[in-house]
């Protein structure tokens, strides 16, 4: 059973967020996307952040990732804190355009494993390709992205975070500017890809169903700022769950947390 | 009351019987494709739609040059490739053609390699971008070859000044490419690269220079086109030395000895050195990059 591995997982976090508050300038004001916010995640893991648009859920993926810093608190990844981006941490966008436009599909998958020195070239190459083989795109490891779908170029993403063996894969709403049935097929093949790999995946999404589908451990964010609100277990539910009890259950409890949110902001606007 | 009325005169639709079609039942599917006809192939070739462009006018050159009967004012194309072959052959032509591109690749390469500088400077700090942004305010509108003046009386009747407008006339278009282009790079492909391990001036080489390619490609392009056209317009007003002056000089050269025919020569030749470079080098580099990468259509 696939679940089993997470609990195998040592007992010391992978991946420690401390009470995390991230702010962001834009033009004319200072955001605050987080308020102390903090999880763990443990190794083999599929950790979802999940909350409505506004909670603050990408910014934390990319302070996670490195791209910025928290104002308050400390995100630690194996207990050394994060300072930059490094690919230690590999990234799966949402937008298409996350691959080099001039490198062939196998050129990307290749390409942070030269860049870091990881191996040599013959063996990154051989590496790349095994990659590519798992998410099935072995026949277009000579095509240049603009002719891939955008299912296809998501997947080359995958193989590329995932070439890289990443402590930890992030995954800032990789499936969401896909077609409903192209996202599901990647839902199942994220799950199929982690059953065989495994890897500690930290997913971010706004939908509910995706959470329960991709995820083990699911943490509830509630909008502006973000904040932690639950931290929900759906390491039982697989994709032959969607529609039984259980399934709709745990799904209507966390549509229950993030709609019950509006009228408690409401309530605590109105007593102060 | 209106309502009624219209859903009176609003037409229901039929209601239908469902349908299932067996799909192996059906008959082969008739050919979706078919082959083009050899002219339909033979059109769809850049080259010779452009080709045929030429010889129509060609044609009209010699029709209307052989209606106006006038060798000093218009010549017809057979004189003009008489004189072009003369002038091959026994004349001057190639070594004035060799000086001018001789010089305009100093100038090119210099004015490049300055615009990388500048660019780079730019990129990298934020009074770099400000130098840079109020200089190509500043210099991209003037005119190169009104700095012609005051480069002779800097750097002196010879290939030096020619440099100097080059330089000038390459360097802002250039650099002011190259920068929109590294500005306009998605900040997602810029976070992507990051998180792939690259840092300062690998940074720059492997991620930022591929994809400002279109830009910068675009940047060499019309740098290309300044110098050429500032070249030429400076060496009609001298040559670099009466014995070794360039294309340019050919054509004025020509002029005062009413040798016509000789004058349309040496455009012909600007024209065909342009053409040269803008549909076959520019051109190549485009099919093996940026087109090849869909960066452009």
């Amino acid at each position: 059973m696939a679940a089993d591995i997470g609990i195998q997982a040592t007992n010391a976090p992978l991946l420690a967020v401390d009470n995390v508050t991230l702010q962001y300038k834009t033009e004319q004001h200072l955001v605050t996307a987080t308020w102390r916010v903090g999880f763990e995640v443990y190794e083999g893991e599929r950790f979802v952040v999940l909350g409505p648009s506004g909670c603050g859920k990408s910014t934390l993926l990319k302070a996670v990732a490195g791209f910025m810093a928290p104002v308050e608190g400390q995100i630690r990844l194996a207990g050394k804190p994060i300072d930059r981006p490094g690919s230690d941490r590999m990234m799966v966008f949402q937008e298409f355009d996350q691959l080099l436009p001039w490198k062939t599909v196998l050129g990307n998958v290749l390409f942070p494993l030269l860049v870091n020195r990881r191996m040599p070239k013959a063996e990154a190459t051989e590496h790349a390709r095994s990659l590519l083989a798992k998410v099935n795109l072995s026949r277009f490891e000579n095509i240049y992205p603009h002719m891939l779908s955008g299912g296809m170029k998501q997947r080359v993403a995958i193989a590329r975070a995932l070439a890289m063996e990443p402590k930890v894969l992030l995954m800032d709403e990789p499936f969401a500017a896909l077609d409903a049935l192209t996202r599901r097929k990647m839902q199942e093949e994220l799950r199929a890809l982690w059953d065989d790999v495994g890897f500690t995946v930290l997913f971010v999404t706004h939908s509910i169903e995706e959470a329960l589908l991709v995820g083990s451990r699911i943490l509830v964010l509630s909008p502006h700022p973000g904040r932690v609100k639950a931290e929900l277990n759906a390491d039982h539910l697989n994709f032959s769950d969607i529609g039984t009890p259980s399934f709709e259950k745990l799904h209507r409890r966390i549509h229950d947390l993030l709609f019950a949110d509006r009228i408690e902001t409401a309530l605590v606007t109105e007593t102060h | 009351m209106a309502e009624t009325a219209q859903r009176i005169a609003r037409l229901e639709p039929p209601r239908r019987p469902e349908r299932m079609i067996e799909l192996d039942a059906m008959h082969a599917v008739g050919d979706a494709a078919r082959p083009l006809s050899p002219a339909e192939r033979l059109l769809q070739i850049t080259g010779v739609r452009r080709l045929i462009v030429v010889v129509v006018l060609c044609l009209l050159w010699q029709l209307y040059a052989m209606w106006l009967n006038n060798n000093l004012l218009f010549p017809t194309l057979g004189e003009t490739i008489e004189a072009l072959y003369d002038a091959v052959v026994n004349g001057p032509l190639v070594q004035r053609t060799l000086t001018s591109l001789q010089i305009l690749l100093m100038g090119y390469a210099l004015g490049l390699a300055i615009a990388g500088i500048f660019t780079t400077l730019a990129i990298t700090t934020r009074v770099g971008t400000d130098f840079l942004s109020t200089l190509t305010a500043m210099f991209n509108p003037l005119p190169a070859i009104a700095l012609l003046p005051l480069a002779l009386l800097w750097f002196g009747l010879g290939a030096k000044s020619l440099v100097f407008v080059i330089i000038h006339s390459v360097l802002w278009a250039v650099a002011l490419n190259t920068h929109s282009g590294f500005t306009s790079v998605s900040p997602t492909l810029r976070m992507a690269g990051q998180n792939c391990g690259l840092r300062g001036i690998s940074y720059v080489a492997f991620l930022l220079v591929p994809a400002a390619f279109p830009s910068i490609l675009t940047g060499l392009k019309i740098g290309w086109a300044f110098a050429w056209r500032t070249l030429i317009a400076a060496e009609l007003v001298f040559g670099v030395s009466s014995r070794s002056g360039g294309l340019g000089w050919f054509i004025f050269e020509n002029r005062n000895q009413l040798e016509i025919p000789s004058v349309f020569a040496g455009l012909l030749t600007v024209i065909m050195i342009g053409l040269v470079v803008e549909s076959v080098i520019f051109r190549s580099i485009e099919n093996v990059t940026i087109r090849r990468w869909g960066m452009q259509s």
